[in-house]
């Protein structure tokens, strides 16, 4: 909400500075964005007349003038063509500066001397939206009117600051306005807030109409058929029209406000909207068939061609304003086309109404046409300000000369609203507050914004312009923004039972997963929760994959941002390549987030609400690499994970059927027999489509199951007593054959004394045969009770070869 | 006898003087003193001596073997020490030369900033809450006083699922479900990752991060709510901060604010992060909406609490002077590992 300072100054003493006014004002709780000073960028620009115009000696298109800026003539060049003796025109001075910086100086044009600049309106700042009497393309002409309003006589205009001729030196405080307080969407509202921030008075708008005889209920009618969409509808008829421009003080208003001056009806109506913050709207009385305004939803199928020039459709329970036959007006939301002025209009209808917020909204925002009305309607505007509106808009017509005002006014009210009564009970607001507010000062800040307040009983009477307070919660609101909020003294829950600041079991296992994950080299990322449909496709999922049911956006910002990712997998390829497009040599990555799986509603309840339209969250680790890394890399950061995290149950199986992966260099993990995550080589095919070309590594776990059989409670052993043994033993395999299920077979053979069985060496190549490999062991033994003797060893070891050649055909090397 | 005695010592001390190594010594000691050495072999001609010359000749023998002995083991240690001194000079290295690399990895930016926030309230004995992205509207809207169909909507951009839920807006709804499920008193943090359709630049993104507080115990005043904060904000961002509470609203909290910082940049004098103002707005607060407590099955005229929210992204922002938002969900890892 724009407030220009002089319209707000009408209503209220301010004492200070603009930008005290918009400290003050911010921290009472009307929040100033900007404060804006018109003009405040033109220097030494004036009003000037041209005297002469002469054709340049040496230039078509350059016109040579002499310009009285009253106090000298002075002589100007220029290329604007139009122009002719006797215009008002605003002259540049030598010297003088332009918004943006520009500055003008005296110089010379194809060698004639210039001693300024004339200047369009939009080298003043402004566009034809604001001056819409402005040449499209050229100098502005400043009409003499305008001038003989401000000076009474053009002439004295001459040499007078452009800012102050033609009204642009205003200040215009804008502020963000909260849904709450509709009634702050008007410059008296604004002025109410003002003077009990600043402590000054407030002066209401003084409204009285003229009225010129007849009587209303002759030329019209209302009638209210859906009451509950419209609890009130008051009209006006004004007689003999005359349409035309506003004057000058109206139009700087308007233009200050952000608003296009028209005429003089509309430009009342948005006056009084502006002013007051009651939306209005002029019908032309003598397009409303049968003379008459039927408030009513509307049928199925009507159609309204609206003010904006579009045929609307309209929907059973939308509100409209009718006439005898037809819709006239969108109610609260916009005119017709059928009945709006124009012209050649005589007599019109004023409205002035009242309508549920909500009805409104649903309607503007199905049509799809949100208007400064309907934004004002659906936050509920004051069903008791409907006929100072309609007042004040006949006193401006009559003000204006813009018609005559008929006799009497209809007013159709049949539930009058009455205004809340509440209790002030201060003693719960200075402990909702932790203050020691007197009650005398708060029925004076009560008071100071128009609250009634009774000495004695303490019956607080809340304005209906104030729907926002209802109880001693919002009472105390009203008394803390005045008192200050920064005057309450701060304390720290003082006597307040203790509560433990602890973190869940879960929660410190997803500290170790992070902490496990730097130590082991990993940078975290984050990406964005939805994704695009596509991306199954990019990592070669099946067409009936399960994680292709996915949760849909109903409005994404766009198609790649339209579905709730059901695997982490796509954004981690998506980071690693733009890492590797961008040459980082080498990237190790995680990232703990969401996965949401509609397949899997949730189950909990709280309190019996169903939460099954709600998809399960399953939260993910999801690991990523390439560069100096292979397979066993990324393995070892999920084994090193498992031991921090003190799962010793799980077992790594070859995956050869997950196609994002690699056939041969994929593992899943299962932890005590269940599945909790797939880490493997990215499949090429994969990698092409992410525009990768390198090896890359990647997998996800699920974090639950990690969480699940993590083992918190150390134990301590005791330390060995006696040495151990350690035997290499290395012997040649068919390359088919897992190491894992060599160790098997060592475990399986070696009896209570094997301590550790540890991988040295794995060699593929010249010295062995083809479709061979040689695998070497450290075994290492160690009895508890007592010092193993060669012969024990030696005994294990015999068993473990055996079982090693009759098991998997293993040959020794010497 | 006696001069043979006293020649060996002299003559071992001359060579003790000149020995370069303990090789040398060793060689001295056995040439000396060894089984087969000098003081033996003169000992030796002992037996020709008188019963009466044969204990003062022992006893000189004994105070030359000891006194060499002595000498031997000192020059030893100088040599010792000595050769020592030399490796040690020999040993000298470039300590200019980088250090072995080490590789850790780090945590985001945006889990520093979240995790600092939460070992804040854990001290003050807050508990941390959490609850579903994909959320009911019930709970991100009506149970924090905001109806279908209320302008107050506007305000937060709402991804919708379908009619009845949502991605959820800001992590309000799980302060729902917290005063639903627990008894007060209650203290909780709720971090979490939110949404709203707002188009991605420099400084919006459509998936963000919020941490929001909830107390509730009998007798909580908004003066409680000042204080928790600024002793927030002093953990924070050093002892020096200062806090300013504005008037605002929310539908959810009655009294409602605005919750600024001094900057940290400037102290309040005025600079860029602040642009000027010398105040950051980091925070929105208020005392729970009676609404809400009802809503929430919690009798107003019992309970009263307050609750408060901030952007994790904003904090992170201006705390790293990281300019551009996006920067935090591009990964790059020159970006990573900065922080
Ligand atoms: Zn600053």
């Amino acid at each position: 909400m724009k407030a220009p300072l002089k319209w707000l100054s009408k209503y209220v003493d301010i004492n200070v500075s603009p930008k005290e006014f918009a400290d003050a004002m911010t921290m009472s709780g009307s929040k100033v964005e900007g404060i804006e000073k018109q003009g405040e960028e033109l220097v030494k620009v004036v009003v000037g007349r041209i005297v002469s115009l002469e054709k340049h000696p040496d230039a078509d298109k350059l016109q040579v003038s002499k310009v009285d800026v009253g106090t000298e003539t002075i002589q100007i060049v220029t290329g604007a063509s139009n122009i002719s003796v006797g215009d008002y025109v605003p002259i540049a001075l030598d010297g003088s500066s332009l918004p943006g910086g520009k500055k003008i100086n005296k110089g010379k044009l194809r060698g004639i001397e210039s001693n300024g600049m004339m200047c369009s309106i939009q080298e003043l700042g402004y566009t034809r939206y604001d001056f819409p009497d402005a040449a499209e393309d050229g100098i502005y002409i400043v009409s003499e009117e305008i001038l003989k309003e401000k000076y009474a006589d053009a002439a004295k205009a001459l040499g007078k600051d452009i800012r102050e001729a033609i009204g642009i030196d205003d200040t215009v405080v804008e502020f963000e306005i909260t849904p709450n307080r509709p009634d702050c969407l008007s410059i008296v509202g604004l002025a109410r807030e003002s003077a009990a921030t600043l402590g000054t008075a407030f002066r209401k708008p003084d409204i009285k109409v003229n009225e010129s005889g007849g009587d209303i209920n002759e030329y019209a009618k209302v009638e209210i058929m859906d009451a509950d969409l419209c609890p009130r509808y008051a009209a006006r008829v004004i007689k003999n029209v005359k349409i035309g421009p506003s004057p000058q003080w109206m139009k700087e208003f308007l233009r200050a406000a952000g608003v296009r001056p028209i005429n003089n009806i509309v430009d009342i109506t948005n006056y009084v909207m502006l002013e007051l913050g009651q939306p209005m709207h002029a019908f032309d009385l003598d397009k409303l068939e049968e003379s008459r305004i039927v408030v009513r939803r509307a049928r199925e199928g009507e159609i309204i061609e609206t003010l904006d020039g579009n045929q609307r459709k309209l929907e059973a329970g939308m509100l409209v304003i009718a006439d005898g036959k037809k819709p006239v007006a969108v109610a609260g939301v916009m005119g017709g086309g059928n009945s709006e002025i124009c012209d050649s209009t005589s007599s019109i209808l004023f409205e002035s109404a009242s309508f549920n917020g909500t009805s409104v909204r649903i309607t503007a925002k199905k049509l799809g046409m949100r208007t400064e009305a309907s934004s004002r309607f659906e936050k509920g505007l004051d069903v008791n300000n409907v006929v100072n509106a309609l007042d004040r808009a006949a006193q401006l017509i009559v003000e204006l000369g813009a018609g005559e005002v008929a006799g009497g006014i209809i007013d159709c009210y049949p539930g009058k609203l009455e205004p809340r009564v509440i209790d002030l009970q201060q003693d719960r607001i200075n402990a909702l507050l932790g203050t020691d507010i007197s009650r005398d000062e708060m029925i004076r800040i009560l008071r100071s914004v128009e609250l009634g307040v009774d000495d004695k009983t303490g019956r607080v009477t809340v304005p209906t312009f104030r729907q926002d307070i209802e109880e001693m919660a919002d009472l105390a609101e009203e008394v803390a923004r005045f008192y200050g909020y920064n005057n309450i003294k701060p304390t720290l829950l003082p006597g307040k039972e203790m509560t433990r600041g602890i973190k869940t079991f879960k929660q410190k296992m997803e500290d170790r997963i992070r902490e496990t994950m730097s130590a082991l080299g990993l940078y975290e990322i984050y990406t964005y929760s939805f994704t695009s449909p596509d991306i199954f496709d990019k990592i070669n999922l099946p067409k009936d994959s399960k994680l292709r049911n996915a949760v849909v956006i109903s409005n994404p910002l766009g198609v790649d941002y339209s579905i709730m990712r059901t695997t982490t997998i796509p954004d981690m390829l998506t980071v690693l390549a733009r890492n590797y497009n961008r040459r980082i040599e080498e990237a190790k990555l995680y990232e703990l987030s969401y996965t949401y799986s509609k397949d899997n509603p949730r189950t909990t309840q709280v309190e019996g609400i169903d939460e099954s339209g709600l998809p399960e969250e399953i939260e993910t680790l999801t690991l990523g690499m390439y560069g100096k890394v292979d397979f066993y890399d990324i393995k070892g950061v999920a084994e090193g994970l498992l031991a921090e995290l003190g799962i010793t149950e799980y077992e790594f199986a070859r995956e050869t059927g997950n196609p994002t992966f690699h056939p041969g260099r994929t593992a899943v993990l299962m932890i005590k027999g269940e599945y909790a995550g797939c880490i493997g080589e990215v499949h090429p095919d994969v990698l092409e489509k992410f525009d990768i070309s390198t090896r890359v590594y990647a997998g996800s776990i699920e974090v639950d199951k990690l969480v699940a059989s993590a083992g918190h409670k150390a134990q301590y052993k005791p330390l060995p007593k006696f040495p151990a043994v350690s035997r290499d033993i290395a012997m040649l395999v068919k390359d088919e054959v897992m190491v894992k299920q060599i160790e098997d077979v060592i475990r399986k053979n070696s009896g209570k004394i094997l301590e550790e069985v540890s991988l040295f060496d794995v060699y593929k190549g010249k010295q062995v045969a083809e479709g061979m490999k040689s695998v070497a062991y450290a075994i290492t033994f160690r009895a508890a009770d007592r010092t193993l003797t060669d012969e024990d060893v030696n005994k294990a070891m015999e068993k473990i070869l055996e079982g090693l050649k009759n098991e998997l055909d293993a040959k020794l090397r010497e | 006898m006696r001069e043979q005695l006293e020649n060996i010592k002299i003559q071992a001390e001359k060579e003790l003087v000149n020995a370069q190594s303990i090789q040398e010594l060793e060689n001295i000691r056995v040439r000396f003193l060894g089984k087969k050495g000098e003081l033996t072999s003169v000992l030796r001609g002992m037996g020709a001596l008188s019963p009466e010359e044969r204990p003062v000749i022992g006893q000189m023998a004994n105070d030359v073997r000891a006194i060499l002995e002595a000498r031997l083991d000192e020059a030893a240690r100088q040599l010792a020490s000595k050769e020592r001194q030399e490796k040690l000079a020999s040993e000298v290295i470039d300590i200019s030369m980088p250090g072995r690399k080490r590789s850790f990895g780090k945590k985001h930016p945006l889990t520093q900033v979240i995790d600092e926030i939460k070992e804040i309230f854990l001290g003050m004995g807050y508990q941390i809450a959490e609850g579903p992205e994909i959320e009911l509207d019930y709970y991100n809207f009506e149970a924090m006083n905001i109806p279908k169909n209320h302008p107050s909507r506007d305000v937060q951009d709402t991804f919708y699922i379908d009619d009845n839920v949502v991605l959820r807006t800001h992590t309000s709804p799980v302060q729902a479900r917290v005063m639903k499920t627990q008894k007060p008193p209650i203290r909780v943090i709720c971090p979490g990752r939110v949404y709203r359709s707002d188009e991605v630049d420099a400084t919006h993104s459509p998936v963000f991060h919020q941490i929001e507080g909830l107390v509730v115990d009998k007798g909580v005043t908004m003066g409680d709510l000042v204080g928790t904060l600024k002793e927030f904000a002093r953990a924070l961002l050093g002892e020096n901060t200062n806090i300013r509470l504005r008037p605002h609203h929310f539908p959810f909290t009655e009294p409602s604010a605005e919750v600024d910082v001094s900057c940290w940049g400037c102290g309040g004098s005025g600079c860029r992060i602040c642009k000027g103002e010398g105040w950051v707005e980091i925070l929105g607060a208020g005392m729970v909406s009676p609404k809400v407590l009802r809503e929430c099955g919690i009798n107003p005229y019992e309970f009263s609490g307050f609750a408060f929210g901030m952007g994790v992204e904003r904090i992170a922002l201006s705390r790293f002077n990281i300019d551009d938002m996006r920067l935090l969900t591009e990964n790059d890892v020159r970006f990573l590992k900065q922080f």
